[in-house]
């Protein structure tokens, strides 16, 4: 389905076997827990049972007096006058003076064995003096809501807003009042979604050392070794390049392994144990309680549509909590939620929000599904009461290349319409849906991303090729980058490995996020495979006595550039590399910078569902995802994340739910409890590869890991409706809620 | 003159305008000067803005821009 449809590739589209294939199902792959040293020591942590309390006393005595514990740390172990986010990271590492949500950490012990550890954390005593609480977002920007901490807004916040309003936006464009007074139908509702946590199956795992000099080195599961090593760095005092990091495989992130947590405390414990080795692993409940779930959300929209469908006008307010520190991506919401449309007039306002939550992290298209979910469905709801076809809709007031974006800036090249034509086409809009079953459709939208990258890569003495990297794989990026760096170099994808290296081979690279690494890497990569291909002209060039710009590289060798340059033999680059000792060294290429270009990307995901009137249960029938990925590099691992985001997203829609007791403490910190989607859960996930290749990457290359999981919190709730007629604006979506609805309709 | 474009709650600092016209041959010459104009942006800058130009997202400070240039001021992208 390539747009241009001229361009044949080698290798770039097709789906050789994985590189960690064999690694991850022979159990050989190295996980953050897999990593052991002589004399390691076993960390474990005390944290808050409350969800707002003043730390009175921590007596740490009768955990050192155990023997076998080898070392304790406090708040007062970690260094003073830390400010902004670096302040924010060590207050989450170790609380100070008060817990801010439950499962905050106050203490860390080492010792000897974990169960020693774990019974040393129990002998530490902290006295509490419990504080009063907030939870909900609404609630805490009320007047009598317990403040989180004074001072913490930023310059954004005017004067006058209430105190645990810690940022606040507002950014639009066109006469919003007129636009709703052009429109046929106003119609304005409000959303909630609560908080979802990445359920990455691998815990947060690390083994840190550092001695009393002030280096150390760590291994550790993350999305971005640079950043843990800037972030421990900050939050303990250390120059940061004495710290050197290097990343396990690693078992899912999503987001959530973009920061620190208990990173941290295995160096602070270190280096008071001597410099001996101390591993950390995240129990599931630590994982629930401590890091980073996404935020949870309370969203005000109005619309003004005319009878034909066009929108006229549109007005988001969202507020959302994203814990006790500033962060919740209610930004992003905002950019993201009215992205797919063609608006005359839209404003946007936004309140970051702090409550005695934990610290929220980056999930997946950081905002966006909220946006969307209530974007989504109120669209939905109108085309409905119009009698509108709801692709029709989208396909009527859809962006295009050169409109400009809800958020202000003007698109490069897109492909919504693409998406949204496929989507209509597809078989599944014409499947026959019987009693209580519906249909929904949703749009949905994600930037994509850049960065600081940097990328090696080096010609092996029999031609093969080792590229460096430093973006973890989280989602196929080694496969798709040693299919660019093949293609370009002309050799077998067999013939490449992808190594993603430690924080001492590379300069700075940001993490896997933003769906960046086979843009960004791969991007560079190729840079640094015309590099090498460049010297290895220069070499052939040199054997045959002809000028370098008389040789061009053709299916991995070199060969003169025309009947002019003489006539010699192709030269393999088999054949350059086993000279380069004797031709002028190693060949190699080596490419760093921000990488531009980036291509954005929009889906449409079409969902059949059927309820159980007498249960509420509702059943995922077929399933949808339709996305632009520019163009697919490695189509499998592309369907990949395409079902994945959906899948995540389905168990938001549907389960996901941070719950809370009265007490502020969360009730649910288990995966029994917390319920993700399983396999027997759903059908499987069809997937659309539409490609319109991004202008701004060598191979069209978009980005596409945060998209998908999007539009299904808003598809779903469309087709709830389209089954049973009830509409639902507060996920989860569960039995219970959905039973409620169904009562409610009488 | 190159335009930046701003988010309307950062008005209070420009004396209500949404729109800057600042001197600048490069990304960074364009926001020196904008915080120059009004310099109750400076920690809003300092804290992070993502700059999008012509539609795209120029991430680099020293990257020449035309001298009539659309910069839009957005808050720090980052993803998951």
């Amino acid at each position: 389905m390539a747009k241009d449809g001229l361009t044949e590739f080698r290798l770039i589209g097709t789906r050789p076997d994985r590189p960690d294939g064999l690694d991850k199902v022979t159990g050989r792959a190295r996980y953050g827990a897999d990593f052991a040293l002589p004399g390691m020591l076993f960390g474990a942590v005390v944290r808050s049972p409350h969800a707002h309390a003043r730390i009175v006393r921590i007596d740490t005595s009768r955990a050192l007096a155990l023997e076998g514990v080898k070392a304790v740390v406090t708040r007062a172990d970690l260094p003073d006058g830390l400010e902004g986010e670096d302040w924010d990271l060590q207050e989450n590492t170790l609380a100070g003076d008060r817990a801010l949500y439950d499962g905050h950490a106050v203490a860390a012990v080492a010792a000897t064995s974990r169960l020693l550890a774990e019974e040393a954390a129990r002998l530490i005593e902290v006295d509490y003096e419990v504080l009063p609480h907030v939870i909900d977002v609404d609630d805490a920007i009320r007047p009598d809501a317990p403040v989180i901490r004074q001072g913490a807004a930023d310059a954004s916040v005017p004067e006058g807003m209430p105190p645990n309003v810690v940022r606040y936006m507002e950014f639009g464009h066109g006469d919003i009042e007129a636009g709703f007074a052009e429109a046929d139908i106003v119609r304005e509702r409000s959303y909630r979604t609560e908080a979802a946590h990445q359920g990455y199956i691998e815990p947060h795992a690390c083994v840190g050392q550092l001695g009393a000099d002030g280096a150390g080195e760590m291994w550790v599961c993350t999305q971005g070794q640079w950043y843990i090593r800037r972030m421990c760095a900050a939050v303990l005092g250390l120059e940061t390049a004495q710290l050197r990091v290097t990343p396990s495989e690693i078992g899912g992130g999503f987001g959530g392994k973009t920061t620190i947590f208990m990173e941290p405390l295995s160096l602070a414990l270190s280096r008071k144990a001597g410099g001996r080795p101390v591993k950390i692993v995240m129990s599931r409940a630590e994982v629930l309680r401590a890091t980073g779930p996404t935020a949870s959300a309370s969203m005000d929209v109005r619309i003004g549509m005319k009878k034909d469908g066009t929108i006229t006008a549109a007005r988001a307010e969202f507020r959302m909590q994203g814990g006790a520190f500033p962060g919740a991506p209610v930004d992003m919401a905002l950019y993201c939620a009215f992205a797919p449309y063609k608006l005359p007039a839209v404003q946007h306002i936004g309140y970051d929000v702090l409550a005695n939550r934990p610290k929220c992290a980056a999930y997946r298209a950081p905002g966006s599904p909220m946006g969307a979910f209530a974007v989504e469905s109120l669209l939905d709801e109108m085309c409905r009461e119009l009698g509108i076809d709801p692709v029709e809709m989208r396909l009527t007031n859809a962006v295009r290349e050169g409109d400009r974006a809800s958020y202000g800036p003007t698109f490069g090249s897109i492909g919504l319409v693409e998406v949204l034509e496929a989507a209509k086409g597809h078989p599944n809009m014409a499947a026959p849906l019987g009693p209580n079953q519906g249909r929904g459709i949703a749009s949905g939208y994600w930037f994509n991303h850049s960065g600081e990258t940097s990328v090696s890569m080096a010609i092996s003495e029999d031609g093969t090729a080792q590229v460096s990297v430093g973006t973890p794989d989280i989602g196929g990026s080694r496969a798709s980058i040693a299919l660019m760096v093949a293609e370009r170099l002309g050799i077998p994808y067999e013939d490449v490995r992808v190594n993603v290296v430690e924080t001492g081979a590379l300069g700075v690279n940001e993490p896997t996020h933003g769906s960046r690494a086979t843009f960004a890497s791969g991007k560079a990569a190729v840079v640094a495979a015309e590099q090498a291909i460049a010297e290895m002209c220069r070499r052939a060039a040199a054997e045959w006595g002809i000028d370098a710009e008389a040789v061009e590289w053709v299916d991995g060798a070199a060969q003169p550039a025309g009947p002019n340059a003489g006539r010699f033999p192709p030269m393999t680059i088999a054949e350059i590399a086993g000279k380069m000792g004797q031709t002028g060294g190693p060949i190699s290429g080596h490419h760093e910078g921000l990488p531009e270009g980036v291509g954005a990307s929009f889906g449409a995901h079409v969902v059949d569902v059927e309820v159980d009137p007498e249960t509420g249960r509702v059943t995922i029938l077929r399933y949808v995802v339709v996305q632009d990925a520019g163009r697919a590099i490695h189509p499998a691992y592309v369907e990949g994340q395409y079902q994945g985001g959906a899948v995540q997203g389905i168990g938001w829609a549907l389960n996901e739910e941070y719950v809370y007791d009265d007490r502020g403490r969360l009730a649910n910190p288990a995966f029994l409890d917390y319920r993700v989607p399983v396999a027997s859960d759903l059908p499987m996930i069809d997937t659309v590869i539409v490609e319109v290749p991004n202008p701004g990457h060598p191979y069209g290359v978009r980005g596409v890991g945060e998209t998908g999981i999007t539009p299904p919190l808003p598809a779903i709730a469309n087709a709830i409706e389209d089954a049973v007629g009830v509409r639902l604006t507060h996920l989860p979506m569960s039995p219970s809620k959905v039973l409620a609805a169904l009562k409610g309709r009488g | 003159m190159a335009t930046v474009q701003l988010w309307s709650s950062l008005t209070r600092f420009t004396d209500g305008a949404r729109a800057v016209e600042v001197p600048g041959a490069t990304v960074a010459e364009a926001l020196d000067n904008l915080v120059k104009a009004h310099p109750g942006l400076d920690p809003i800058l300092r804290g992070g803005v993502s700059v999008v130009i012509d539609g795209e997202m120029i991430p680099n400070r020293h990257a020449e821009i035309a001298p009539d240039a659309e910069l839009f001021l957005m808050q720090r992208l980052k993803g998951g």
